[in-house]
């Protein structure tokens, strides 16, 4: 047993050693993931403000006026130009000068005071259909308001006595979790999930496929090693990389971001664990079945993609199709991004976490055990 | 012209024979390793399809709870509203705010609709009603997008019962105040997948591409064929262009490829001339593998130039490029940044033919950009070559 481990530490030194004279690996450990967070925590977002808003005002009137500086007091639309005729207006759309375009005509004010419709054009640039849709909510919530002061006014005037006016049933929104509806907060801390995924697998990968190619790995099999010791060796660095990995990334997240971690520290220790098994097993397994460092890296890249589009990182996969959605069970990163997410904002426990752990155990478990298999008749 | 110094075009010149030797041998070579061919050839089709169908930030079926304090019929009317809309799917009807919370934590629904014990008798009395939304905006997109359609929900009941009122007592119904018309161009139906495709096309390209030529420089160091290469007549010009001729065929089959999927699968609309898309195309190729070349010159091992590829490549252009997060929201020095991306012009390009059909001269900023961005690449892999050589 002491010998045991005597010689997994010495696979586990050797492989530090080459870890730390390699400058290029130096690097490539540790500014990635900080560059990362950032640009993520800076770049990824799907919220919507300052619009770049064209006004095309035919009316001239008090109303339109009103109407116009209720889109410009708000921080979601931000006026760009002042059109004056229809044309113009549209040719800002068109050459992306404004992503929206209100267009108030003649007689809005008269049919206004007339308790008509008053018409109010709103052209759209539809082509990032997110932002749009978005958008086009704001300006709902803007007319709507500005719609119903007028008429609650109108009818004081016109008719004091029913004063109560046009049923009026609202909708009151509480979002929970993350009241600011920050994407930061949705986006940095699964951060940790896909960068651990594709730095583990790599280089977990890689340091084995080198050995492969160069030829020291028989060198190794003719030492006393067995094979469980030299998987363990090769795999415990890399364990503790995505270790390290997983603390910068939180203490980044929650220090400079500010996003708030209402969890267990330990509940996530524990899923990053687990999880670590699954990305460390997809390493070893890439290993086993490529030559060169070529094939790897190529291996590596069909593997991690498919992993990182179906987790559900950044698209909801609630919107996929549903044979696509069945695909996402066997995903690990999607069990761990929940684990993320809940020990982060929502600041829930094991209780309920524990479908995500076992499911990642399994994963893991089955992913590991295959690996091994594979391992140990590679080397024959 | 300058002084005595040699340039890669000195006395001998590009010649076409030594760039065409050179670039026989790369497609020998990958010809003779199938299994990067078939990536190749393989990934934009699995790219195509995962992103295609994966990348899609419509949202529609939002598991929905609901908790109904009254349960009188307009209540329960108001709840059948959100079960005919196609955006909100009814999971459970639960009994307490515990209840509520304990689903929004298990995430067994993203939306709890919560309907006050007062509700009709608020509109009978005050025409007044307030009807609470708790979402859950762990993903703030979603739940952005889900209070909208609760809104809209919402404010089409509360017309309906207004309507219904006025028919009681007989009154004119009063229309709302302004009639919003909206027009949404070029995306009309405003489906995210016309505008992620296109991008989708420009990702897969700049992948694919800088790591087919990422390792080739590096493959001939690693294997010592480097100084072979050297000792014959060939110019660091010539090398260049030779080793990356195959891959640029290889990219426009890859190019085709991914056109073919977002026409025909996916059925993006497509308003621009393929004279425009080819041309672009073959440009952002050229940057593409020159930075993939680029990068095999300054890092001699395979796998810091695989690594330094992805890691160059991938990030940047799925976050900075525009082709899924907005680039007019990212703050100024993160904008500003997105000036260096190469696929943020190629992704500006490939919406607009797509979508807007923009010609070439509307489009000369964009391509501009791509031209001085391949010509500065070209110009770097011959100078850092030049330079690793002594």
């Amino acid at each position: 047993m002491r010998e045991m481990l005597h010689r997994i530490a010495r696979v586990i030194v050797k492989e530090l050693l080459e870890l730390r004279r390699d400058r290029w690996a130096r690097f490539r450990l540790i500014v990635p993931p900080i560059v990362q967070v950032l640009v993520f925590g800076y770049a990824a977002t799907f919220e919507v403000f300052g619009v770049s808003t064209t006004v095309l005002d035919l009316d001239h009137s008090q109303e339109s006026r009103a109407l116009i500086s209720a889109f410009e007091d708000s921080s979601r639309f931000k006026i760009v130009r002042v059109a004056e005729t229809q044309r113009e207006a549209e040719r800002t759309i068109d050459r992306s000068q404004a992503a929206i375009a209100l267009v108030i005509h003649p007689g809005f004010a008269e049919l206004l005071r007339k308790g008509q419709a008053a018409p109010l054009q709103i052209l759209v640039d539809g082509t990032n259909s997110n932002s749009a849709l978005i958008a086009l909510g704001y300006a709902d919530a803007i007319v709507s308001t500005f719609s119903q002061t007028y008429q609650s006014d109108y009818l004081y005037r016109t008719q004091p006595a029913s004063a109560a006016g046009r049923v009026d049933i609202t909708l009151d929104d509480r979002p929970w979790y993350n009241v600011g509806l920050n994407s930061r907060w949705f986006f940095v801390p699964g951060v940790i999930a896909t960068l651990t995924l594709v730095m583990v697998v790599n280089l977990t990968a890689f340091a084995i496929v080198r050995e492969r190619e160069v030829g020291t790995l028989e060198q190794i099999m003719v030492t006393p090693i067995r094979p469980f010791e030299l998987v363990a060796g090769k795999t415990i660095p890399f364990f503790l990389v995505g270790l390290t990995l997983v603390t910068i990334i939180t203490l980044v997240g929650t220090l400079w971001f500010q996003v708030p971690f209402r969890g267990n520290p330990l509940v996530l220790l524990l899923g990053t664990v687990v999880y670590l098994l699954s990305t460390l097993a997809v390493g070893l397994a890439i290993s086993t079945v490529c030559k060169t460092q070529q094939q790897a890296f190529a291996t590596n890249f069909f593997f991690v993609n498919p992993m990182f589009t179906l987790s559900g990182f950044s698209f909801p996969i609630a919107s996929m199709p549903v044979a696509m959605q069945w695909l996402t069970y066997l995903d690990p990163v999607r069990y761990f991004l929940v684990i993320i997410r809940a020990t982060f904002l929502k600041g829930v426990g094991l209780a309920i976490l524990w479908p995500q752990l076992l499911a990642l155990l399994a994963i893991g478990g089955a992913l590991m055990s295959l690996a091994v298999m594979r391992f140990r008749k590679s080397l024959d | 012209m300058g002084g005595g110094r040699r340039t890669s075009l000195g006395s001998a010149g590009v010649k076409l024979r030594r760039i065409s030797a050179i670039a026989i041998k790369e497609v020998l070579q990958v010809w003779r390793d199938p299994r990067s061919l078939m990536m190749a050839l393989l990934v934009p089709v699995m790219q195509m399809l995962l992103l295609g169908y994966g990348v899609n930030l419509d949202i529609a079926n939002i598991p929905t709870c609901t908790y109904d304090e009254e349960g009188s019929p307009q209540s329960v009317d108001l709840l059948k509203h959100f079960q005919a809309s196609r955006y909100f799917n009814l999971v459970a009807n639960l009994n307490s705010e515990r209840q509520i919370a304990d689903a929004m934590d298990r995430g067994r629904c993203k939306i709890a609709i919560v309907i006050p014990a007062d509700f009709s008798r608020d509109i009978a009395m005050t025409r007044y009603a307030s009807v609470q939304a708790i979402v859950d905006a762990t993903d703030d997109n979603t739940a952005t997008l889900a209070t909208a359609y609760a809104r809209a929900v919402v404010q089409g009941y509360s017309d309906e019962v207004q309507a219904e009122l006025a028919l009681q007592l007989g009154q004119r119904t009063m229309p709302a105040p302004i009639a919003e018309q909206s027009r949404v161009w070029f995306n009309e139906d405003l489906e995210s997948r016309n505008f992620i495709i296109p991008g989708v096309v420009a990702l897969v390209l700049a992948l694919v591409g800088a790591q087919l030529t990422s390792l080739t420089i590096s493959r001939e160091w690693e294997r010592g064929t480097m100084e072979l290469l050297l000792s014959t007549p060939v110019t660091p010009m010539e090398l260049m262009i030779g080793k990356l001729l195959p891959y640029f065929a290889i990219g426009l089959l890859d190019a085709a490829i991914c056109l073919a999927f977002a026409l025909y699968l996916f059925a993006v609309p497509f308003r621009g001339a393929f004279s425009t898309l080819l041309f672009t195309t073959s440009l952002f190729l050229v940057v593409v593998l020159g930075i993939g070349y680029l990068l095999s010159v300054l890092i001699p091992s395979q796998i810091g130039a695989s690594q330094m590829a992805m890691f160059a490549t991938i990030m940047p252009i799925s976050l900075l490029s525009g082709y899924a997060f907005p680039i007019d929201q990212m703050p100024a020095p993160i904008q500003a940044l997105t000036y260096l991306v190469h696929a943020r012009y190629y992704v500006t390009i490939l919406k607009a033919i797509f979508l807007k059909g923009s010609s070439a001269a509307e489009l000369w900023a964009p391509i501009t950009a791509l031209i001085v961005y391949a010509a500065a690449v070209a110009g770097l892999a011959a100078r850092a070559f030049r330079r690793q050589l002594t």
